[in-house]
């Protein structure tokens, strides 16, 4: 059996931690852009866009990621498609990133006063222009530091990637700990390498709410 | 009150001029049935409207004077009669009529809805440039010479949040004049403001009035109404009750609720 | 292309599917007892707490919720024994879950802590109240209310989140879908029936939260 120094632990599970980053801002954009079609989607009055986007926020908010992750795996897999982990890891948190995000942002965009929608329409603009010069303006403010909030669940998301067999910080993690017969140090490290993605982040995410809050009195 | 706060009525007009002839009625109401759910708001109004003509409407809380105005620029759905503004019928299917309409007639808000986000110029200027495509320097120009107009030249690069309420709704007064309105709805506009604001705001729809705007406004105040409106109305549930000149109006009001209405303003 | 769906071996199985709900209701209300009073605790500890206790408290939040629930159990299932802690599955699904809950359930109802008018609390007091019967009676059934909708999202959040557990052969629901696709080969139909079955114990724990809220937690 060879040994293994810290650094070597340390230094393949950051390698490993390369696709966890790779993976989050895959399904942080991806979900960003669907999640931005699924907001304004319904925007126009559109009842039936309106229900469906509803149900499929509730969905994917009222199941397991986990669930959702085997659902991709097995589901190309029907399709006759060859999946990959990969893929459908790609696919599955991408799916569930747009689906918080649009309940995210739909949260900003109805705390914008109904007024602003009046005065807009009362000034004879159309739907597109006041969407994007009176409504989104005032939301992005105010949809800003939740949005980076929920990246850091995203980068925690795609530990479960690993279940499916991707191999990211926690699967490396859990390949290490077996030959190295040191789980704890290498929990420990996955946990910190964890630790060190996500809090600074959650700190920028709750300086940006507390900016957003003393620029409101 | 400081001589810059106060908006002297500019000497040239800023009015647009007439898309129909003089005389006809600008605002046609007939038969307007407007409910939501079970419950009737307005049954069967008919109101027509000159030009330039100074239209008051007074009532009860609930009588339904702001669904009324609401319904006039398509804010609200009615569901029976017809509303032809300008000639012009309204067609809540057509999003395109839809807007058609709305650059004729301009609405101000009790809770003025400046956009917050928009420098005062920029709130002015949004909807010329969008809709009616305005270039920037006659955009911009305009804009100044109406916020001059509302006696707040000064304020072109503030944000709303920086001014009073009585500078936002006279700078709500002028972005609705930039888009050139045949009609001017005002709903309550003095409403939101401390009693030392509204004579700044109401001055400035006094002199509108004065430079020939047509104009239907609910309001409280009833020594204002007497004194600029050529007509005042007086709505009780959901109904056009009496109508007629302010003098008579509140001089000789013929309805037991109409009386009720105006001596309750009293106690 | 079609594709052939079958369902009926799946609804065969259902013995297992009920047990294995069960038992994620059960690591679920067992982890929201113990970790509401956790985080009811924690939350106290760094709202009016001495410095130290206030930083500590600080130090567990954050750890906890900026690594993965997966990692925390995988730590405490796989690492703890070599410091010759050894814990069964179930009990090592229970506390990564406790503890999990418990970090966010310090936000949340010091959330509602803080926000409570200082007039409450000096009422109290002025009726000779102690500092704990304050903050019992008088501080934390409004906050509980305050951010009740908020708690109950986060109890979801961490059952649906116990779905790991199976991966350390937890017989939750996760795990009953694992062991019928093992045997019958159709795993897409068991991670939809599994999903579903989530999907209706979310929305019915939601449901029964709500109503439990005013009745037994923090009063009308
Ligand atoms: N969006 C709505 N949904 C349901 N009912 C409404 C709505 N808006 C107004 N109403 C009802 O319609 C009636 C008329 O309301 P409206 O706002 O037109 O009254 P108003 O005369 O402007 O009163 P106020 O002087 O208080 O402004 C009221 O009974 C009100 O409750
Ligand atoms: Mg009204």
């Amino acid at each position: 059996m060879v040994d293994f120094t810290l650094w070597d632990i340390v230094r393949n599970l950051l390698l490993a931690a390369r696709w966890t980053v790779i993976l989050s801002v895959i399904a942080f954009i991806g979900g960003g852009l669907a999640g931005l079609i699924l907001l304004v989607l319904p925007l126009t009055g559109n009842r039936v866009a309106e229900l469906a986007i509803g149900g499929y926020v509730q969905v994917f908010q009222g199941t397991p990621l986990l669930m959702q992750l085997f659902l991709l795996y097995f589901g190309i897999a029907l399709f006759g498609v060859d999946t990959s982990a990969w893929t459908a890891a790609c696919a599955a948190l991408t799916l569930y990133s747009s689906a918080y995000l649009t309940e995210i942002w739909r949260g900003c965009v109805a705390s914008i006063p109904r007024g602003q929608w009046e005065a807009s329409s009362s000034l004879a603009l159309s739907f597109g222009q006041q969407l994007g010069h009176v409504i989104l303006p005032q939301a992005l403010k105010v949809a800003v530091p939740p949005t980076v909030g929920f990246l850091v669940q995203v980068i925690k998301g795609t530990a479960l990637a690993s279940v499916i067999g991707f191999v990211e910080l926690t699967k490396a993690g859990g390949m290490i700990a077996n030959v190295t017969y040191q789980p704890m140090l290498v929990y420990g490290c996955v946990a910190l390498i964890y630790f060190a993605l996500c809090f600074p982040i959650s700190l920028y995410a709750g300086s940006l709410e507390r900016k957003l809050n003393v620029g409101r009195r | 009150m400081s001589a810059a706060a106060d908006p002297a009525p500019a000497p040239d007009t800023v009015l647009a001029t007439p898309h129909t002839e003089v005389g006809a009625p600008i605002v046609r109401i007939t038969a307007l049935r407007k409910s939501y759910g079970d419950h009737e708001v307005l049954k069967g109004i008919d109101l027509d409207v000159m030009r330039g003509e100074v239209v008051a409407i007074i009532g009860k809380s609930g009588s339904g004077k702001s669904t009324l105005l609401r319904c006039i620029n398509g804010l609200e759905v009615f569901q029976e009669g017809s509303l032809i503004v300008d000639g012009k019928p309204l067609l809540h299917d057509s999003a395109l009529a839809m807007r058609e309409l709305r650059q004729r007639v301009g609405m101000i808000f009790q809770s003025f809805n400046l956009f917050p986000h928009l420098t005062v110029g920029r709130n002015v200027m949004l909807a010329p440039r969008l809709v009616k495509k305005r270039n920037a320097a006659e955009n911009e120009a305009r804009a100044r010479k109406l916020l001059e107009r509302v006696g707040l030249a000064e304020k072109f690069d503030a944000m709303p949040d920086q001014l009073s309420g009585g500078q936002q709704q006279r700078v709500a007064i002028a972005r609705a004049l930039a888009m050139d309105p045949g009609v001017m709805l005002c709903d309550e506009i003095t409403s939101a403001l401390d009693p030392e604001l509204v004579g700044e705001v109401l001055r400035v729809v006094e002199s509108l009035a004065e430079e020939g705007m047509t104009l239907l406004m609910v309001t409280h105040e009833m020594n204002f109404a007497r004194k600029v409106a050529d007509r005042v109305i007086f709505m009780h549930q959901g109904r056009v009750h009496e109508s007629g000149a302010p003098d008579a109006i509140f001089g000789a009001p013929q309805t037991p609720e109409l009386k009720q209405f105006l001596s309750s303003l009293h106690d | 292309m079609r594709i052939a769906l079958d369902f009926a071996p799946m609804l065969a199985q259902w013995p297992l599917l009920l047990l294995g709900a069960a038992w994620t209701l059960g690591l679920t209300a067992i982890s929201t007892l113990l970790g509401g009073i956790i985080g009811t605790g924690c939350a106290w500890a760094r709202a009016r707490g001495a410095a130290p206790l206030r930083l500590a408290v600080g130090a567990y939040v954050e750890l906890i919720r900026n690594t993965p629930f997966i990692v925390q159990l995988f730590f405490i299932f796989y690492g703890l024994p070599a410091a010759g802690v050894l814990l069964s599955p179930v009990t090592a699904s229970i506390l990564a879950m406790t503890i999990n809950l418990g970090a966010y359930a310090t936000e949340i109802i010091r959330a509602g802590i803080v926000t409570t008018p200082r007039g409450q609390i000096e009422a109290g007091e002025s009726l000779a109240l102690s500092r704990v019967q304050v903050f019992l009676h008088v501080v934390l059934p409004p906050a509980l209310k305050r951010v009740w909708p908020a708690l109950v999202s986060q109890i979801i959040i961490v059952m649906l989140g116990s779905a790991v557990c199976g991966q350390i052969s937890v017989e939750e629901l996760s795990h009953a879908a694992n062991l019928i696709q093992s045997r019958n080969f159709r795993a897409f139909e068991a991670y939809i029936l599994a999903t579903a079955i989530y999907l209706v114990l979310a929305i019915g724990v939601r449901r029964l939260l709500y109503w439990a809220g005013p009745r037994f937690v923090f009063g009308r």
